[in-house]
């Protein structure tokens, strides 16, 4: 019996290692192990072995069972792996054929721009409020300093509807709305349109953006006015950036300033960009001057603040390059799909 | 204000720095330098020579050859020029040395012009002699120089001497930009005075004195000021037996470099002083003055003047007027009249210094459409206390310079002068406001170089002496910045505001519009910006009615033109004139979006702001169409939260759009938009020459449905049924009222529905449709049964039956 058995193995062994493809194994594994294989009729024919003798020839039944079935798995496996090594060598493709893609649309340079400023303040717990563009003589002049016979009233050129009623030449409005409203402290930008009267050329629009930033805490000083400008600048041009406050005037704020950066082309080496003096002016800021405070209802004796005003298109202008300001207009597709 | 750094110096004698640091330095305590010219840029190796003989060229009928003594040599130089002659001192460049420009007075090249020793015709000639031109300058600057030919410096220049010290180059000019708060800084002096706080060196004004003779002016002239209200203070004064000539060198030198061109010595002296001082004067020949009296009054409506320049001048009642006993002689602060122009036979001057009314000044100079020198520095405002100082150094240089003899005494007619300002010194408050620790003693310090006094006042409080001419320092705030400014705003530190912390955040509008920007994108649409004035005409582009409320406008009185004199009222004009752009340049398959404002008034005039309504505009030719944009709004909605079905409306009743392809969005029973294909006359309107189609979302319409809350509700645990339906729909059943009623009839167990098929045409009978769908059924709490699916799909198919819908078997 032992013979017997030993034999059928050797022999199913033998087909295995014969076999070349699956269906080969699979009928080796019928053949043997199936219900009418040799194997199964062994044990079928259990019933003329000595009943003291049976349970081991059954166990040598099993053994030699397990000892096929173990030999064809490995050798299916193995076959196996060999089809799917087969099948992915005539799968090669070549991978530098076109991407196909879904040709999404892209942001305008100046919402960008916008949105890395957004971040920066957002970031440092601003709230991103807005104005009307349409806007009182009240908020865009008076209220900030401005009287009626001021020559800045001039100098702005200012579009106007009615007599008291404009196109706001700055976004400086919206800090007299939000101190109205009461409620401190403030710390707030406001993006927006604002709208001069420049002929349309390389360098100027009738229409533009600002970015407003406002402060107003108790013991708020031009020292965290300067901190705070500074790290929007590394923020916004990179961690090298330096920042220089040089004095200046805006009616609604004193002291004022106007801050330089650093070329963040050149390093402030001195280059085209930075017409060689190797620092870019970005924007004019100051302390809440009194009596705009006092104008809007804060007690300049308990609070300060400061304000800022950023020009928007001048960032995308000099961070994207752009040495035209007709383009952001135009909408050219092949202009807008490059940010 | 351009001025020589020679004339600074004049005031300021320590002074000692580069170009450089100066203008680094007084940009950073306030007084901005745009920029500096070096006048002797490009001049190199140019001394004084003297030419000793002067000889025919053998070959050259227009050159001549001369022998020059430069000093140490005598060089012979060829020149062309016709002016020299034995004898006469001229600048001389030598063998490799630079001049500035070319003869012709051309823009200067960058590097200048190298000069080398060489032959002309044959002839060795060693260096060459100069025109004004080739020394960088101009006849404008230096008015003796010949039209044509070599600069003759004066008989009694020394030989050999450096020409370029010789002739005044040896300067920088400075170009400032000053702010409309400093006007004491449209000065000479005011400059020179913030240049000696800067570099904490003596400031040495020039001492005024003036010598005159025994008259008493008030017998030579009076005046009468009416209108006070615009003339705070007229001061006069009267110089005799004038004597016009060149100014000298030196105060033409100080004016050239100014841009002020010299021209005899009595216009050089009111213009010098009016550098000098910030105060304009005007001189007046006396015996033009009819009775010797000045009247200073409105000028009366309609009028007309001419003035020196000999324009004639239109006035009105509120531009003030300079008078004789006669007549008008004068437009206050702005230019005199060709009636009392000084001439070269002019025997005595009156001399006016006064302090007229800025904003009046201005707004004159604006209707009357001329805006000068004078008029410019008068709008800002003056100190009367200037007026009195400069009229004075007037006298004292016509006298210095032998340009006259100055009567005795001054009129001054003036409304009582400003009292003497004080304001509180708090270093507290300066500190505090700064951010700063600036002691006390550094305060006084600062103060004291700005010509600020510090005194104690009877109550026994410390007080700041404001300078009159100090009018912008107001309040504790003004002096913190002269407190920063001269400590330095680089050694202020930097911090971060402390205090309470607040949220950082976007409002709900903005994250909104967010999204829109999101969604768009990704569907292929970049965004395009916009102006929100644009012309009337638009309306007739886009076929709006004479009628429409859209022609309703906010618009502007002062427009760049018409193509600029309304805010829009609608969006797509922006839009399609983006596509028309691509589309000119021949774009491919252009998506653009726009987020931007429409301002709607709520009544004309407009008496209160308009209503300025954000519209999420939506444009696109190429590749897609209608159902392409409609995909892209319910994107969008899907995105805010919006989740209920949009409807669509065809009766949109929109001009501008194709009349069978457009319709209003409508959610949630509101209208919120509306979309369609472009109307073909309009694309002409616009030279679009293809199918191009547009969306508007109102967003204010859009927002009270948006919400950024989610809830999760469960994922489908049992199997779902799916039945199609094949219908013949008559042509005028919309696919929305099919759905419309499946979602009505299907019950709680319906899940979706899904057009799969839509057919016209052959096999169809006329008018009408084939139209299929799959509706899908399923129960959230167990398997659907035949019967239930079963009883849903016969409600459905009645209700279809009800529209005159069959089943196509």
């Amino acid at each position: 019996m032992k013979e017997k058995l030993e034999q059928i193995k050797q022999e199913a062994l033998k087909q295995i290692e014969a076999s070349d493809a699956l269906e080969k194994l699979n009928e080796v594994r019928v053949n043997f192990l199936g219900k009418k294989g040799e194997l199964t009729a062994v044990l079928k024919s259990m019933k003329d072995v000595a009943p003291e003798d049976r349970p081991k020839v059954g166990q040598l039944v099993n053994e030699t069972r397990e000892e096929i079935e173990k030999v064809l798995e490995t050798a299916k496996t193995k076959m196996e792996r060999a089809v799917r090594e087969a099948k992915m060598k005539s799968e090669v493709i070549d991978v530098t054929l076109p991407a196909k893609k879904n040709n999404v649309g892209h942001r305008h340079p100046n919402t960008i721009a916008l949105e890395e400023v957004e971040r920066i303040f957002v970031g440092m717990g601003y709230e991103v409020v807005e104005g009307p563009e349409v806007e009182k003589d009240y908020y865009n002049f008076e209220a900030l300093n401005i009287p009626a016979d001021h020559p800045a009233k001039d100098e702005q050129d200012t579009f106007y509807v009615t007599g008291d009623i404009l196109l706001r030449t700055q976004t400086s409005p919206v800090q007299v709305r939000e101190m109205e409203k009461g409620k401190l402290p403030i710390r707030m930008i406001a993006p927006g349109r604002v709208f001069r009267s420049d002929e349309v050329d390389a360098t100027h629009s009738p229409s533009f953006h600002q970015i407003e930033g406002l402060v107003i805490d108790k013991n708020i000083t031009f020292a965290d006015l300067k901190g705070t400008l500074a790290e929007f600048a590394k923020e916004l041009f990179g961690e090298e950036t330096k920042v220089k406050f040089r004095p200046h005037h805006f009616p609604f704020t004193e002291p004022s300033a106007e801050v330089d950066v650093s070329c963040f082309k050149c390093g402030g080496k001195g280059c085209r960009f930075c017409k060689g003096s190797g620092w870019i002016e970005i924007l004019g800021c100051g302390m809440v001057h009194p009596r705009v405070l006092k104008t809007s209802g804060i007690d300049p004796e308990e609070y300060s603040g400061f304000a800022f005003g950023v020009g928007l298109e001048r960032i995308a202008l000099l961070k994207y390059e752009i040495d035209d300001m007709r383009l952001l207009y135009e909408n050219d597709i092949r202009f807008l799909k490059q940010f | 204000m351009n001025t020589a750094l020679s004339w600074i110096k004049a005031y300021v004698p320590e002074l000692a720095c580069t170009d450089q640091e100066y203008c680094d330095a007084m940009t950073l305590s306030g007084t901005k330098v745009e920029g500096y010219e070096r006048l002797d840029k490009n001049l190199e190796k140019i001394v004084v020579g003297q030419i000793e003989k002067i000889e025919k060229h053998p070959d050259a009928d227009k050159l001549i050859v001369c022998q020059v003594n430069v000093g140490n040599e005598v060089i012979q130089i060829v020149t062309g020029a016709p002016n020299v002659k034995e004898g006469d001192k001229v600048p001389v460049v030598l063998d490799g040395g630079k001049v500035a420009g070319g003869h012709d007075g051309g823009p200067l090249p960058e590097e200048g012009i190298k000069i080398k020793a060489g032959k002309l015709r044959g002839v060795p000639s060693n260096g060459m002699m100069c025109s004004i031109e080739e020394l960088g300058s101009s006849r404008e600057m230096y008015p003796d120089a010949p039209e044509n030919g070599i600069y003759i410096l004066p008989e009694n220049t020394p030989v050999g001497a450096d020409a370029v010290e010789v002739l005044g180059l040896k300067d920088t000019v400075f170009e400032y930009e000053i702010t409309s708060n400093r006007v004491d800084c449209y000065s000479i002096l005011g400059i020179a005075r913030e240049a000696a706080a800067t570099f904490r060196k003596p400031f040495v004004p020039p001492v005024v004195e003036v010598k005159t003779n025994n008259e008493d002016v008030n017998d030579y002239v009076s005046v009468e000021v009416k209108d006070s209200d615009l003339c705070s203070r007229y001061c006069a004064r009267v110089c005799k037996n004038i004597k016009i000539g060149p100014s000298p060198e030196w105060m033409q030198r100080r004016l050239a470099a100014s841009g002020i061109r010299p021209i005899n010595n009595l216009v050089d002296i009111t213009n010098y002083v009016m550098e000098e001082f910030g105060q304009p004067m005007h001189a007046f020949d006396l015996d033009k003055v009819a009775g010797h009296k000045i009247i200073v009054r409105r000028a009366k409506d309609g009028e007309e003047f001419q003035t020196l320049d000999g324009q004639m001048r239109k006035l009105d009642s509120e531009v003030l007027m300079i008078c004789d006993a006669e007549k008008e002689i004068g437009i206050a602060g702005i230019m005199g009249g060709e009636n009392s122009k000084i001439t070269d036979d002019v025997k005595t001057v009156l001399f006016e210094a006064a302090t007229f009314n800025g904003a009046n000044i201005r707004k004159s100079a604006k209707r009357i459409g001329l805006r000068t020198d004078a008029s410019g520095i008068f709008e800002k405002g003056l100190d009367p206390y200037n007026a009195q100082a400069a009229i004075d150094r007037a006298c004292q240089l016509i006298e210095e310079l032998g340009c006259g003899e100055v009567v005795g005494g001054m009129v001054d007619v003036s409304v009582p002068l400003p009292e003497k300002k004080f304001l509180p010194f708090v270093p507290e408050k300066y500190n505090k406001l700064l951010g700063t620790d600036v002691s006390r003693e550094e305060m006084l310090e600062i103060f004291k170089r700005l010509e600020i006094g510090h005194v104690v006042n009877s109550n026994g409080n410390e007080c700041l002496e404001i300078p009159s001419f100090r009018q912008d320092l107001e309040g504790d705030a003004d002096i913190a910045e002269e407190v920063a400014r001269f400590f330095g705003y680089d050694r202020i530190p930097t911090t971060l505001p402390s205090g309470e912390a607040t949220t950082g955040k976007l409002s709900f509008k903005l994250r909104i519009e967010e999204k829109a920007k999101d969604i768009a994108e990704y569907c292929g649409f970049s965004q395009g910006m916009s102006y929100s004035f644009e012309s009337p005409k638009v309306f007739d582009k886009l076929l709006i009615p004479k009628d429409s409320p859209l022609r309703q406008t906010v618009t502007i009185s002062n427009p760049l033109g018409e193509d600029f004199s309304i805010m829009r009222t609608v969006s797509l004009n922006g839009m399609l004139t983006s596509l028309a752009t691509n589309y000119n340049r021949r774009n491919k398959d252009v998506r653009l979006y726009e987020l931007g404002n429409v301002y709607l008034p709520h009544s004309l005039p407009l008496t209160e702001l308009p209503d300025e309504r954000m519209q999420f505009t939506l444009g696109m030719y190429g590749e897609g169409d209608f159902f392409t944009m409609k995909g892209v709004i319910e994107e969008f909605f899907d995105a805010i939260g919006m989740r209920k079905k949009a409807e669509y409306d065809p009766k949109a009743g929109k001009c501008f759009l194709h009349p069978g392809r457009q319709a209003n969005i409508i959610y949630d029973g509101k209208v919120v938009g509306f979309l369609g294909e472009v109307h073909p006359e309009v694309l002409d309107n616009y030279d679009i020459g293809t199918k191009t189609y547009v969306a508007v979302l109102d967003m204010p319409e859009v927002l009270p449905f948006a919400t950024f809350n989610r809830k999760y509700e469960g994922i489908a645990k049992y199997p779902a049924v799916s039945r199609d339906i094949s219908m013949v729909v008559p042509k005028n059943v919309l696919v929305g009222q099919i759905e419309n009623m499946i979602a009505q009839r299907g019950g709680k167990i319906l899940e979706s529905y899904q057009l799969f098929d839509i057919y016209e045409g052959a096999q169809i009978k006329e008018g009408f449709k084939s139209v299929a769908y799959s509706i899908t059924f399923r129960a959230k709490d167990r398997t659907l049964e035949e019967n239930d699916v079963a009883a849903a799909m016969k409600k459905i198919l009645n209700g279809l039956e009800s529209l005159g819908i069959e089943l196509r078997q």
